[in-house]
């Protein structure tokens, strides 16, 4: 696969900060040198490294921990770049401490052939802040009917294959993408919906839905796909990633196979592990997205997931809309809401800081567990390693607002929240992407 | 309130606590905010026994009714409320309009909002367009029924009409029939008659009671003789257009009609009908049943005048206070 973007060999020197690199087993007080992009000392704080010529970063009172990594963005480009851009989306995912990006192919056209793919590489290696992977289509068009020329889309970079917005609807084409990718050997990505369940669903089916008067969106449209799609991995030996799980009955049926030894993983999205389908009341076309916000005991048991491991994977599913679309009655709007400029605050701010979820266990599932889905390199903070790295002040206080964002487009569910954890720096690629 | 007809002002709750900006949803008001109309409406109604039925009320007041799906009851009766109260009415239509031309909700509401109407009534196949009109205007927004989310004045006016009939709603079993799912009349109507104390038990077949619903306070059977131990029996109309083969929400009307319709032998004597109109006659309701002296469903259009011009000229009378949204925040 090909990660596409800028990259640097900065110098610098970072002071005092709190190292925290869950993997590594790293939680200290250190100083940092990098040398033209690569860590080059890893010391006690106070040890007086020579900062001559590098840049000083003053990293007291703040956490330096590896960049995150977002197995899931839309980037809108080609076709909606009035939405987003390559350079727009990076300078988001910059602001957001994300070192590395992977953007799906629902664009228009659709990624599903490689003189697309290679446009984009192309693109991205002088626009985008920090590296962006792309995924191919598994169907062309994503019209759920021929695959794509899967290995010819690995060969020319392809990160993994989705038809993501969409599920692939009839089961023998599913299994033919799953034997075929023995061949290709990229991650597939699904998902799942049950689309003659879900269809006219507007919402989560539940007690909210019935008193709003939402087309209901019912979990099991979701955890059948789940189901099927498993059981055809299993049954090919073959491995896949879920995608945006936000149902119970998903979570069971993952954990179930992954007990198998079924090759199965799984994201989950900041939106999903916060909300509930009680925010639908406040008819706010940015609470509005597919998979639908479930109820609390779904939101508990993805929680209980990503805490226990099953879901290795925070993922933003960062879909930016113009706001002309977005500002219509819940019903006429498009599904999605954006995520890389709050996930790590609202994260840290709605679950580290009242003790549901350890900041370890955060930064590790918004870094290294979604790089190793992808068997991307493993952000960490390590003598050698590349200054994929981010520094965060967890004391800092901000609000979202339409005019704060890197993103072009604006519809977070968070405008006018108070969160809690601000990116101070990111170093994506060993260049200085983003400062606050 | 100094511009009050002296006919009026004799019988006005005095004001506890601010009323709300606009009407929307059934869920925003509470108990006293509802007795409150129902005595204006009471009020109103005798003003219309006079000979000149008009008052001045509401002179140099302007209200917008903008419909954008077909309805005869609501839009005459908001726009003959209107009249009744004195003010100036437009009425839109979304055939025929900029709509028409692909103008989207908030262009239209920040366009009307230029002839700086007082009141815009709306009604909308999406839940939610009163918010957004409410958002993009300074007017007072009324909702006359968002997509199958709410219908506000419809629950009023049926409280009134039970409130006339029965002496009050507080105590009272009312059992609604028939196609809950797809009814912004069921769901205001849940609300309205639980915030005044009655029982509410949902009929209908299975796939037309909406999963969960429990859960606003009432109960629900698929089985039509729950509807005898009930002193009103509330009959939804069945919205055919849905019905249609390979919906599957119900294998026929025909099985419908013979499972679920509300037939004389289904009744006890002296429980009373009622039907929010237009009715599919032979479908969810038999002609018998519709005629009958206890069937209120005339009483409920007269008491949708009254009711409306009750709604309006609250709303008009009192100073304006924020609506209350729900905030994101508050349920995260």
């Amino acid at each position: 696969m090909t990660l596409a973007g800028k990259s640097g060999r900065e110098s610098v020197v970072i002071l005092g900060a709190r190292a925290v690199d869950p993997t590594e087993g790293l939680d200290a007080l250190v100083d940092l040198r990098i040398d033209a992009g690569i860590i080059s000392r890893i010391e006690p704080a106070g040890s007086r490294l020579d900062l001559n010529g590098h840049r000083v970063v003053e990293g007291e009172g703040l956490v330096l921990a590896p960049a995150f990594v977002d197995p899931h963005v839309h980037l809108r480009t080609p076709g909606r770049e009035d939405e987003e851009d390559i350079a727009s989306g990076t300078r988001a995912a910059a602001a957001g401490g994300y070192c590395a990006i992977l953007a799906m192919p629902n664009t228009d056209p659709v990624v599903d052939s490689a003189s697309v793919l290679g446009a984009l590489l192309e693109r991205a290696r002088t626009q985008a802040e920090v590296p962006v992977g792309f995924l191919a289509a598994i169907t062309k068009g994503q019209e759920g009917e021929e695959l794509t020329e899967m290995i010819e889309l690995a060969e020319a970079g392809a990160a993994g294959f989705s038809d993501d917005g969409r599920p692939v609807v009839a089961p023998s084409l599913m299994r033919r993408a799953l034997q075929y990718n023995a061949a290709a050997g990229r991650p597939i990505a699904l998902h799942c919906e049950e689309p003659t369940l879900s269809r006219g669903g507007q919402m989560h089916e539940g007690a909210v839905s019935a008193e709003l008067g939402f087309g209901g969106y019912p979990a099991v449209a979701e955890s059948l796909m789940v189901g099927r799609d498993l059981a055809l991995a299993r049954y090919e030996g073959e491995g896949l990633h879920l995608l945006h799980l936000s149902a119970r009955g998903s979570v069971e049926e993952l954990r179930a196979a992954q007990a198998e030894g079924v090759r199965a993983t799984a994201e989950v999205t900041p939106h999903h592990l916060c909300l509930t389908d009680e925010a639908v009341r406040s008819l706010d076309s940015n609470v509005k997205m597919n998979p639908p916000l479930r109820a609390e005991e779904d939101r508990e048991t993805l929680l209980e997931a990503l805490r226990d491991g099953s879901i290795a994977a925070i993922a933003t599913d960062h879909a930016p809309h113009a706001r002309h679309e977005k500002e219509v009655p819940f019903e006429g709007a498009p599904f999605g809401v954006t995520g890389l400029e709050t996930a790590f605050s609202v994260l840290y701010t709605r679950l580290v800081k009242p003790g549901l979820l350890e900041l370890g266990t955060l930064l590790e599932r918004m870094s290294a567990g979604p790089a190793r889905i992808y068997g991307l390199e493993r952000p960490q903070i390590a003598v050698g390693a590349p200054a994929n790295l981010v520094l965060l002040d967890l004391e800092a206080t901000w609000e979202p607002s339409e005019t704060g964002f890197q993103s072009k487009s604006a519809n977070s569910w968070l405008l006018g929240a108070t969160l809690q954890g601000t990116v101070a720096l990111t170093l994506a690629a060993g260049r200085m992407a983003h400062s606050a | 309130m100094a511009d009050v007809h002296p006919l009026i002002r004799d019988e006005l709750l005095p004001p506890h606590r601010p009323p709300r900006r606009h009407l929307i949803s059934i869920a925003d008001l509470e108990r006293e905010d509802v007795e409150r109309l129902l005595a204006l409406s009471r009020t109103f109604s005798r003003s219309l026994e006079r000979e000149v039925k008009k008052l001045p009320a509401l002179r140099g007041r302007t209200v917008v009714n903008l419909f954008y799906e077909s309805s005869t009851r609501t839009s005459s009766s908001f726009e003959l409320a209107a009249k009744r109260l004195s003010a100036d009415v437009m009425s839109i239509k979304a055939t025929g309009s900029a709509v028409d031309k692909g103008e989207s909700l908030k262009d239209t509401a920040l366009t009307i909002g230029c002839y700086d109407p007082d009141v815009v009534v709306i009604r909308h196949p999406e839940i939610g367009a009163p918010n957004l009109v409410a958002l993009h205007t300074n007017a007072h927004v009324v909702n006359a029924g968002d997509g199958k989310r709410q219908h506000p004045t419809q629950a009023l006016l049926d409280l009134y009409t039970i409130e006339e009939e029965l002496g009050g709603i507080d105590g009272l079993h009312v059992a609604i029939v028939g196609d809950v799912l797809h009814s912004r009349v069921a769901r205001s109507n849940v609300q309205a008659l639980l915030l005044m104390g009655a029982r509410v038990t949902l009929v209908g077949p299975p796939a037309l009671i909406p999963r969960g619903i429990e859960a606003m306070g009432c109960t629900s059977s698929h089985d039509i003789g729950a509807i005898r131990g009930a002193d009103v029996v509330y009959v939804l109309r069945m919205q055919k257009e849905r019905m249609l083969a390979g919906a599957n929400y119900v294998p026929s009307l025909r099985e419908y009609t013979a499972r679920w319709g509300v037939t004389r032998d289904r009744l006890r004597p002296g429980q009373k009908v009622m039907h929010p109109g237009p009715m599919n006659r032979g479908v969810e309701i038999d002609d018998e049943v519709a005629d009958m002296a206890d069937a209120l469903i005339e009483r409920q259009v007269r008491s949708g005048l009254v009711v409306r011009m009750a709604v309006l000229y609250d709303l008009l009378t009192h100073g304006p206070i924020e609506v209350k949204v729900a905030e994101i925040e508050a349920v995260a």
